[in-house]
């Protein structure tokens, strides 16, 4: 266990020395969440009823999803791992008494916290003093604050669950880009980072919901706005915690597949 | 104890020949070709030796150290180290295990040495107790007390690999793998690694299998070779015993005055130039002291050496005798 934390301790810490990247971010994220409030303000002054969700909490929505940007891409991932894996220095980690999969999860978590740490705060601070109806607001009840904070934690899971998968598959294919691109492309597609989920057609959302996608950045971003009512929460909140295991352990069954015919790469 | 019984392994690999036709016709039919890297590779290792393991390029070294230390499945065979089966018992195997790769860093690039070895501490839970002690003896033996606080990235090859091995050895591993652990080091450190391990074999009785191309590191390290080639074990034996085969000639160089005019049976010029010449000498015919003595009687030597066996001939004879 204590091998496990002190990898976090690492690599969070590792994290945390990027200053001059945590400010660009910052700048980044703000100018994004900007271009999107715009547009949908285009969108919204044509007809305002057709929207699925009001504008605050679109703006909440966009806020978050700027702020924590870190936690829920899925292209967010350790460009060490491949590496590790396409030059066959996995063969390290494996002479180590440590499981592969759990190592490699916690490393991606602390990674992912340590970037969302840095830039999470300046950008929802900054964010709540924007003019009214673009600002980020505070949630309307501690209820949600509470279910927002537990969803946050199991999207977050999803997410570097999902993600695991994509370094998993890199065992099988020698260059990772091609698998790469394609389960990143899905996940931000119909994980609503590109576009809210509600504003997709209800005969897809129906489906999208019940899919791991729809259990990532989705349920706490919209339960924080109050997009999502209480019940409907708990249970996506649910379907969370599933998703979680379902990955985890096909994640885990996965790689102790491909250990058996593993290839060190490189001699 | 190391007991490896007919380890197979064999990898499947995709080829093609060069060329843009050949490549897009790759894209629908792969041409594989199954390799043998291992076949019924055996041996025992007992513990405490300290055992070199060569064979040219591509012969299976690698691949043998991998399976002995829980990364490769082998296809076929058994292996049993210490009463674990290495890749079923991969977690429990490698706590007692250091491996070194010389071709690959298990130290974290960007941050200094001495925080790697924090993490391989708590990797392998050493009480702090064992590895302050560890710490101290392979700091002082290694001599890299100065440079444990600089990060990997900025340490010289020689500098790495001796925070390498350090770092192989913290958790006091029983069996010591050791793939090329000299490749591209300068004569120094080359000489101050081979002592290293030389000392902890003989304090410690680490069993140390080493690999490497280098047969100085032969010379210096190991009584006993396993030699293998396009992996199958060719040979296991003591050097000793290796060089006294190859000992059955021997060169002798003189300066001298005077002329050679005819030479006893079992001395062969093999070069002569100038008042110096390499004569080759049969040693089943005759012996060293007879034929310096025969020489001195003929000529006026000045100077002259003998070469013995070196590791050299050893392994170059080995590699002639059995075509690989």
């Amino acid at each position: 266990m204590k091998a496990y934390l002190s990898f976090f301790k690492i690599r969070f810490i590792n994290g945390l020395q990027y200053r001059a990247a945590a400010y660009a971010g910052i700048a980044t994220q703000l100018a994004w969440g900007f271009m999107y409030i715009m547009m949908y303000q285009t969108f919204y002054s044509t007809n305002p009823t057709a929207a699925p969700m009001n504008f605050q909490q679109l703006s909440s929505y966009i806020w978050l999803q700027q702020a924590f940007l870190a936690l829920f891409m899925t292209w967010f991932l350790d460009n060490e791992l491949f590496d590790l894996i396409s030059s066959g220095n996995v063969a390290y980690e494996l002479c180590r008494p440590i499981n592969i999969y759990d190592t490699w999860f916690i490393k991606n978590c602390a990674i992912r916290l340590s970037k969302a740490l840095l830039r999470s705060l300046p950008i929802l601070i900054l964010a709540s003093f924007m003019p009214k109806e673009y600002r980020f607001t505070l949630p309307a009840s501690s209820t949600t604050f509470v279910l927002f904070i537990i969803a946050m934690f199991l999207g977050f899971i999803v997410v570097v669950a999902y993600c695991m998968l994509i370094y998993i598959f890199t065992f099988y294919t020698i260059s990772p880009m091609g698998v790469r691109m394609a389960l990143v492309m899905i996940a931000d597609f119909f994980s609503g980072g590109l576009l809210p989920l509600p504003f997709f057609p209800d005969w897809m959302t129906k489906y999208i919901y019940l899919s791991p996608f729809g259990a990532m950045q989705n349920v706490p971003f919209r339960i924080y706005s109050g997009n999502i009512p209480f019940n409907e929460a708990i249970k996506a909140i649910i379907l969370q915690i599933l998703w979680s295991i379902i990955l985890i352990i096909f994640g885990k069954v996965l790689i102790s597949k491909a250990l058996k015919k593993v290839v060190v790469q490189g001699g | 104890m190391i007991e490896m019984k007919e380890i197979s392994k064999f990898f499947k690999v995709s080829k093609r020949n060069a060329g843009i036709g050949t490549a897009i016709k790759s894209f629908f039919k792969r041409d594989y070709e199954i390799i043998n890297a291992l076949s019924n590779v055996s041996f025992t290792i007992n513990e405490g030796e300290m055992v070199g393991y060569i064979g040219p390029n591509g012969a299976g070294k690698s691949t043998t150290i991998k399976i002995m230390s829980g990364i490769l499945y082998p296809d076929k065979g058994e292996c049993v180290i210490n009463g674990k089966v290495p890749w079923k018992d991969r977690i429990s195997h490698v706590k007692d295990i250091g491996v070194v790769f010389g071709q690959r860093s298990q130290l974290w690039w960007d941050v200094p040495v001495v925080d790697s070895f924090e993490l391989i501490k708590d990797i392998y839970s050493v009480p702090s107790e064992e590895y302050r002690k560890n710490f101290k003896t392979l700091t002082d033996m290694l001599n890299i007390g100065d440079i444990i606080k600089i990060p990997t990235r900025q340490l010289s090859l020689g500098q790495r690999m001796r925070c390498e091995i350090a770092a192989s050895l913290l958790h006091n591993p029983k069996i010591l793998f050791l793939d090329e652990p000299t490749i591209g080091l300068d004569a120094v450190s080359k000489i101050a690694v081979r002592d290293f391990i030389k000392n902890i074999n003989k304090e410690k009785n680490t069993t140390v299998i080493l690999t490497t191309h280098d047969t100085q590191d032969i010379e210096a390290l190991t009584k006993r070779i396993i030699l293998i080639g396009k992996g199958q074990v060719l040979l296991d034996g003591k050097l000793e015993d290796l060089k006294q085969k190859f000992n059955k000639e021997r060169t002798v160089t003189v300066e001298y005055s005077g002329q050679i005019n005819y030479l006893t049976e079992g001395l062969t010029i093999i070069e002569e130039h100038l008042g110096r010449a390499v004569i080759s000498v049969d040693t089943e015919i005759i012996t060293i002291s007879k034929a310096i003595a025969f020489l001195a009687d003929k000529i006026d030597v000045h100077d002259f050496s003998v070469d013995s066996v070196s590791a050299d001939d050893v392994v170059l004879g080995l590699y002639k005798e059995f075509e690989i």
